[in-house]
């Protein structure tokens, strides 16, 4: 499996990245040579062999329900380039 | 008049014949907890802006999500009442997508690996027809946050406060053939979710909205191309969107037309939908396994015990009122359709004497008079001026027959604007029956006396006696027992 250049560009909007044109073909080789090496794994038979989601055998944490967090909309907003009362100011979206 | 004739067609009539509309749903429902499904951020409605937000939830760098156990219950308490397949393995995938109201730039969902699988939704329609719709599978996944487009001339406002709030996305099967069917069914989900406590199921604050899927097709036909109304939040609007998207769908196959694949939106003022006109890559989600969740994994042990704590569902309930008080199915379905009027009955029925001979009566003032008099005055149940007490103690006053049913009306009025004890309202308005036979007996005889031209008529025809009936009641203004004076009147007129 490989990329062309109009599907790397694709992947570069959907993930929101500028990329110019004469950083494409640079970035296709990257992409290519990912998936290149992905490819080789599909050498392995892993028929019957259950995905593996951690390298120790532990299982997901969970916390109860209640209330712990909250209350701090200063922290939240601080870094925001605008805000307004507490709210995060973006340029105006309605589909 | 043939049977067929009386049920009215599911088809939609067009220029070249019937045409059968194909529905399926995505419920999208709020499920009730006191924190977000992966941080301990309140979800209360209506707090200040990002007032109940954590670093989570506004997705900061290094932040780690932390699944909330009461909303891994309450799916899977919701997929019980659903009866559906509950998966004790499933897993969280991102769902890749960028808009200002998701912080993280993509929504943690579940993909592959619901928590819950295929299950299935009785559904009772009018004139005790009911169909099933399968459920195809529930998934748990975060809400976004809110966008405020009315508040700035050219920028818009985000509040977090909803983001992170968990939810359960519930798709239904392709099952459902006409608008009243899919109103039917959505307003049955959101009674069971109510029952379960799941769900608060209140449509105007956003709680439980509809993505509707619709086709169309000749009978017998394949499947036709599909449109998606996305987001409809009330039921009545979710059948006109419906009637308006299959008319729409057939207007352009019978003008030669092909029906495009979309996205659309309803405008409940202008009662129509509108193409969103959305770029195809919106489309493009790039699932994959969220890396901070390991999979999502319960024991049977846990379900089970969920399973016995369950509350009574309203199939059930329904059934029970049939069992117990003798109601038709369609008075047990409207009984049971709303958790809180089932309540109320239930109440009515703790509070009377005799429930196993006046419960089908309570029921019939509960539907009929109570009910009634509750929609002419758009009140809710939980806004009723008659306790449900007050209703079982006039309920009472009629079971052991110490009013009549007419002046039981008078009474309810009664309480209904003034308030007050029934008993003690009826002792000191003297409106007890009069069971004394010599008074009914003058008054029998009085009416007999001064009609001797109905009297020669009633032993013609010996259904005048209503007639004399309606007469003794009006002249002891509705206070005798109409059966004492049925039986009165017989022996006087010699029938």
């Amino acid at each position: 499996m490989a990329v062309d250049a109009a599907a790397t560009r694709r992947i570069a909007h959907l993930a929101r990245i500028a990329v110019k044109d004469e950083e494409l073909a640079h970035l296709q080789g990257e992409i290519n040579a990912v998936l290149a090496f992905v490819e080789q794994l599909q050498e392995v038979n892993v028929d019957g062999v259950e995905p593996m989601t951690s390298v120790t055998p532990m299982e997901m944490k969970k916390r109860e329900d209640v209330v712990t967090d909250g209350g701090i909309a200063d922290a939240i907003v601080a870094n925001a380039p605008a805000s307004e009362n507490h709210f995060f100011v973006v340029p105006k979206v309605v589909e | 008049m043939n049977a067929s004739a009386k049920k009215p067609s599911k088809l939609l009539r067009g220029a070249t014949g019937d045409w059968e509309v194909v529905i399926g749903m995505e419920i999208h429902a709020q499920v009730t907890s006191n924190a977000k499904l992966f941080s301990g951020a309140a979800t209360a409605f209506g707090g200040e802006p990002n007032s109940q937000v954590s670093l989570v939830d506004a997705a900061m760098p290094g932040m780690l999500p932390v699944i909330n156990v009461e909303c891994v219950r309450q799916a899977v308490r919701t997929g019980l009442g659903l009866n559906a397949k509950i998966n004790l393995k499933s897993v969280f995938d991102r769902k890749n997508y960028f808009y200002p109201d998701l912080p993280q730039g993509y929504q943690i969902s579940q993909y592959k690996s619901p928590i819950v699988g295929e299950g299935e939704v009785t559904v009772d329609l009018e004139e005790g027809e009911s169909i099933v719709v399968g459920i195809e599978r529930l998934h748990l996944e975060q809400d976004a946050g809110k966008l405020l487009h009315d508040q700035h001339p050219s920028m818009s406002l985000v509040d977090l406060n909803r983001s992170g709030i968990a939810l359960m996305e519930i798709v239904s099967k392709p099952d459902i053939r006409s608008s009243e069917q899919a109103k039917a069914f959505v307003a049955k989900l959101r009674s069971i979710l109510r029952y379960l406590g799941t769900c608060d199921g209140d449509m105007e604050k956003g709680n439980l909205r509809a993505d509707v899927n619709v086709s169309v097709r000749k009978p017998g036909e394949p499947l036709g191309t599909r449109c998606e109304i996305k987001n409809v939040n009330s039921i009545r609007f979710i059948g006109q969107a419906i009637d308006y998207e299959a008319r729409r769908q057939i207007d352009v196959i019978e003008d030669g037309g092909a029906i495009e694949q979309e996205t659309r939106l309803f405008d409940p003022n202008r009662g129509e939908t509108r193409s969103m006109r959305s770029k195809e890559e919106a489309h493009d989600y790039r699932y994959f396994p969220d890396p901070d969740l390991l999979p999502l994994q319960f024991s049977q042990a846990f379900v089970d015990d969920l399973k016995a704590h369950l509350p009574e569902l309203p199939d059930e309930r329904k059934a029970r009122f049939i069992n117990d008080f003798a109601l038709s199915p369609y008075d047990a379905g409207v009984l049971v359709a709303e958790r809180e009027s089932a309540e109320f009955f239930e109440a009515v029925l703790d509070a009377l004497k005799d429930r196993a001979r006046d419960g089908k009566l309570a029921a019939n003032w509960v539907i009929n008079e109570l009910f009634g008099r509750l929609n002419k005055e758009a009140k809710s149940i939980s806004a009723s001026p008659v306790s449900a007490k007050q209703l079982a103690v006039i309920i009472n006053l009629i079971g052991q027959a110490t009013i009549s049913g007419k002046i039981a009306k008078d009474l309810f009025e009664i309480v209904w604007t003034e308030g007050g004890d029934p008993e003690a309202l009826v002792e000191a308005r003297g409106m007890k029956q009069v069971t004394d036979l010599g008074a009914i007996e003058k008054v029998v005889d009085e009416i007999v006396a001064a009609n001797p031209d109905k009297v020669a008529q009633a032993k013609a025809k010996p259904a005048m006696i209503g007639w004399f009936v309606g007469q003794v009641m009006k002249a002891s203004g509705g206070k005798v027992n109409p059966q004492a004076v049925n039986d009165l009147l017989k022996i006087k007129l010699g029938l």
